[in-house]
């Protein structure tokens, strides 16, 4: 079965990670700009991370017959210190004409600080001011329910953002419903411990429907699973979806979003 | 799905998690030193499970998040421990 994984981190991810995803059907992998795991010392450290996501990692990717795509901005992680994000923002620009770059993210937020905040609405204005998709993270865990509130009253104060061209990634049954309720795109992130398993994941489909939503694995350095979506389509399969019901989450609903950004193209 | 389909798919794996959470709890209560706002968390959590009232993981999520509504000054930390404490 074909699929798009469209959140994975494969910067952090082995050359037999890209193989066993190839193997299991994945035509395309997109990649969202993120934390470290450290926090970088200067601007020049993302100059060099925005060339290895535009220039490095799609030549990786080739090797086994996927396409990369990805997304650049700061991570809210390193978002306390506003003169680097600033910075960092500034660097942004060059790179969007890059034949892979899909759009802005992943935004958001981490702990829900003012200055977090604040260089959300930096990003935000810079989608804006470009045209770009946008893609939000939602915080972890108990800062989720707050986070999401703050990020869609950021997103639907700017009225040149048009809510289908944003997507909310990391939702759960408390947060899903207020994202697809603003007209915006909502991502399930299938992890084995935090955030959705692939049963709740299959749970929250049956609920809301399948019409803005798509499922990734978000695999990057800790614990997590690059072939969390073929195994929550065949979790899918068990319950009984049909085979074009399960094609529209995990490849048709990417593929669909994905495609408001000229540069997400699959080839033949 | 009907009902015997769900429960053929799924009982053996929510009964082995339920006695996990058992497990866990008699863990915590075995060990020595005082518990924090996580295992209070936990146990008003617990309570959403019970009767009929439905969405049930909608309701223990938002039992375990920050019910505040303003941003904080500051981000002292990058993790999340899982649980809402008003003192951090």
């Amino acid at each position: 079965m074909r699929y798009i994984e469209p959140h994975a981190h494969m910067v952090s991810r082995t050359t037999d990670d890209y193989e066993r995803m190839a193997l299991a059907g994945c035509e395309a992998v997109c990649e969202p700009a993120f934390w470290a795991g450290f926090d970088r010392s200067s601007p020049a450290g993302f100059f060099d991370y925005f060339s290895q996501l535009t220039e490095h990692e799609p030549k990786r990717a080739a090797k086994f017959g996927l396409k990369h795509f990805c997304w650049l901005c700061i991570n809210s992680k390193e978002a306390e210190d506003v003169k680097l994000a600033e910075e960092v923002i500034a660097l942004i620009p060059k790179f969007l004409g890059r034949g892979n770059v899909l759009g802005i993210g992943e935004i958001g937020l981490n702990k829900n600080s003012r200055n977090e905040l604040r260089v959300l609405e930096m990003q935000v204005e810079l989608a804006a001011k470009f045209d770009q998709l946008i893609l939000v993270h939602t915080p972890h865990l108990e800062d989720k329910l707050k986070g999401t509130k703050l990020i869609l009253d950021v997103l639907k104060s700017n009225k040149r953002i048009k809510p289908e061209r944003v997507i909310i990634d990391h939702v759960e049954e408390h947060t899903v419903e207020m994202v697809l309720d603003c007209g915006m795109w909502a991502g399930m992130t299938l992890y084995p411990e935090t955030k959705c398993t692939p049963a709740r994941a299959i749970d929250i489909l049956e609920t809301y429907g399948a019409e803005k939503i798509w499922m990734n694995s978000a695999c990057d350095w800790g614990v997590s699973d690059p072939l969390a979506v073929p195994k929550t389509a065949l979790e899918m399969k068990k319950r009984g979806h049909l085979a074009n019901a399960i094609e529209k989450i995990i490849f048709s609903n990417p593929k669909k979003f994905l495609r408001q950004s000229p540069n997400f193209k699959l080839g033949s | 799905m009907t009902k015997q389909q769900v429960l053929d798919l799924y009982f053996l794996d929510a009964r082995h998690k339920l006695i996990e959470i058992a497990a866990f709890l008699d863990r915590a209560e075995r060990a020595t030193g005082k518990e924090d706002f996580r295992l209070k968390n936990f146990r008003a959590a617990l309570t959403k499970l019970d009767g009929t009232k439905k969405n049930r993981a909608k309701n223990i999520l938002l039992a375990f998040s920050d019910p505040t509504t303003k941003p904080i000054g500051k981000a002292t930390s990058k993790g999340a421990v899982g649980a809402y404490s008003k003192i951090k």
